[in-house]
């Protein structure tokens, strides 16, 4: 069933890292992403977090979601309301967690991207590809492969696992095969 | 009929059970498992949720508690949270002071030749040095492969990199590292795994860890060395377990393949707020300093601090005034080391912190943040703004040789350039 996210764009620029999504000395304190929203992305503009509304989707230039590989930077993106991310690369880390937890990321040409830009990021079977409504345009993305959209399908890695008990599906190895 | 693999085309081969080539997605089977305290409550959850009710293999899951050490009340609770775990499901845990998790996983001895390693810490493929496959994950990958023993990957293609000539005198591990990270840039290695090759007889696996850990500034998926000599002279002490050399066959593909000049690298600098963000340490000097730090996975084992304190006798063992110092040795093996030879000691002495193994200040988690203003220099291998806690601070990275010269003289020096010893 092809997945699409309709919103507002909202910009940045090249190797945003995920201390600057959310910074490590803040995550100490608590994961969860309800508080920690408040601080999205506060390097880069302290008033950003604030001005997030739900539906709006990232997009940003190259190597999005450098450095560690918390995924407390892509599930805080979620609580925020963020339900897509539009990049020219992603870091791999950032990529898989985003799947993982079923955050659309596309990687794809968004130079000429502007923030405010209505925005419709698509997942039609294994092509990404995002849509600007307000300029015209529309950027497909690299395929994503089999597994990536399986996980995606089923709503990200938890609701995969716990459907199939593994990833090869060898419930002796998982949850249902110990009981 | 195999084909001509790169190592991590015959690891991941051997651990998923078919003939992978680059590109191809497989699922493998996962030889070890590594959580830290900053990522392991998050996979607890997933876990959980997932409907895991039992690890895998205990024998091959570990837990370090090393980003909030010592912790601070919430550092607590998330401690807390991985011991009642590891009560009911097992698995190793590595308390406070026992040091950084795949540093441990190194010294273990524990990590063979050909292993597949999984860690939720991106700079778990530091684990490269012994001719492991290892990489880092997020929470979630790690609660697959803490319950199931899994991880899906695509193959990496890979980038071949000859370390060629000899080192030039001064020119340590890090200058080569970070020179290395200048020339391929932060996004140079993305879903590549680099593998080095021979001559590596100056690089011993000490060296190769900080070339593999600083491999993940260049977002590479992996970075291997083959098995040999060095390798085995390691592991003799260490391991009662031998596997063959899982090296790469003559005639594998290569993405690219780069010759690498290490006689031309000269000490070297990266300048806030960006690891790739690197100068010749020349053109940097004079720049006052405030804070030292010395630790890490990059530069925390014993010879980092055995080249420090060199450089800082040869400047008159003291430190100079308005400098902060701080120590904090990568794991509890290297503290002993450094205790039992009095390193540490010479260095309280001079009037430095000495903080608990683990990861210390450099991410803001747990030990020293540096004050507003303050420029920092320091052996890690991050200087985002704000890395080590506070925003208004900036950070360098360089050599445990560079940050101990401008302990020495209150500024960013050449370490080559202080006085011969007295
Ligand atoms: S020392 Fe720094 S870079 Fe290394 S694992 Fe700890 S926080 Fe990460």
């Amino acid at each position: 069933m092809p997945i699409q996210f309709d919103g507002r764009a909202r910009r940045l620029g090249h190797d945003i890292n995920t201390d600057y999504i959310i910074a490590s000395a803040r995550k100490k304190e608590t994961l969860d992403g309800n508080v920690l929203k408040q601080y999205l992305l506060e390097r880069i503009d302290p008033a950003f977090a604030a001005s997030v509304r739900p539906g709006d989707i990232i997009v940003a230039g190259r190597n999005f979601g450098c450095g560690s590989a918390m995924e407390v930077a892509v599930t805080v993106i979620q609580a925020a309301g963020i339900v897509a991310v539009a990049a020219e690369s992603f870091s791999r880390s950032f990529f898989r967690n985003a799947i993982n937890n079923g955050l659309l990321a596309v990687e794809c040409d968004t130079s000429t991207i502007v923030e405010g830009d209505q925005l419709a990021v698509t997942l039609d079977g294994a092509t990404p590809a995002v849509r600007d409504l307000t300029r015209g345009g529309r950027w497909e993305g690299a395929s994503l492969p089999p597994i990536m959209q399986e996980i995606l399908g089923a709503g990200g890695l938890v609701p995969y696992i716990r459907r199939r008990g593994s990833l090869t599906g060898d419930t002796r190895r998982g949850a249902t095969g110990s009981r | 009929m195999l084909h001509r693999q790169t190592i991590s085309e015959k690891i991941l081969s051997a651990r998923s059970g078919r003939d992978a080539s680059a590109g191809d997605i497989v699922i493998c089977r996962v030889d070890h498992v590594i959580g830290t305290d900053a990522s392991t409550p998050m996979a607890i959850d997933y876990f959980e949720r997932m409907g895991g009710t039992r690890l895998f293999n205990p024998e091959r899951v570990t837990f370090a508690f090393d980003h909030y050490a010592p912790p601070s009340p919430s550092g607590e609770a998330f401690h807390a949270r991985v011991r009642a775990f590891v009560r009911k499901y097992g698995g190793t845990l590595l308390e406070v002071g026992e040091g950084i998790s795949f540093q441990r996983a190194v010294e273990s001895g524990k990590l063979l030749s050909g292993d597949l390693v999984v860690g939720a810490d991106s700079h778990t493929v530091t684990c490269g040095a012994l001719n492991v496959f290892a990489i880092g994950v997020g929470s979630s990958d790690l609660a697959v492969a803490m319950m199931t023993g899994e991880i899906w990957l695509k193959v990496p293609a890979t980038i071949h990199i000859t370390l060629a000539g000899n080192r030039a005198e001064g020119a340590g591990a890090k200058d080569v590292a970070l020179a290395l990270v200048k020339e391929l840039g932060s996004t140079g290695a993305s879903y590549r795994a680099i593998e080095f090759f021979d001559p590596l007889d100056q690089f011993a696996v000490d060296d190769r860890m900080v070339l593999c850990n600083l491999a993940v500034e260049m977002d590479a998926k992996a970075a291997i060395f083959p098995t040999d000599a060095a390798t085995r002279r390691y592991l003799a002490v260490r391991a009662n377990q031998y596997r063959e050399a899982c090296n790469a066959d003559p005639g594998a593909r290569y993405q690219r393949e780069i010759v690498f000049d290490v006689s031309a690298v000269t000490p070297q600098i990266a300048l806030p707020h960006a690891p790739d963000h690197v100068v010749p340490i020349a053109q940097a000097i004079g720049t006052p300093v405030q804070m030292v730090f010395i630790g890490t996975c990059t530069g925390g084992r014993v010879r980092d601090f055995r080249e420090a304190l060199e450089v800082l006798v040869r400047a008159g063992e003291r430190i100079a005034p308005g400098v902060t110092v701080v120590l904090t040795p990568a794991s509890r093996e290297v503290e002993a080391i450094l205790t039992r030879d009095g390193t540490l000691a010479r260095f309280a002495a001079m009037g430095a912190v000495v903080t608990t193994p683990g990861c210390g200040a450099c991410c803001g988690t747990g030990g020293v943040i540096p004050g507003d203003g303050m420029t920092v220099i320091s052996t890690a291998n991050r200087n985002f703004r704000g890395r080590m806690g506070n925003p208004n601070a900036s950070i360098h990275l360089a050599s445990p040789a560079a940050c101990a010269a401008a302990a020495a003289t209150g500024v960013i020096i050449d370490p080559t350039l202080l006085p011969a010893a007295y």
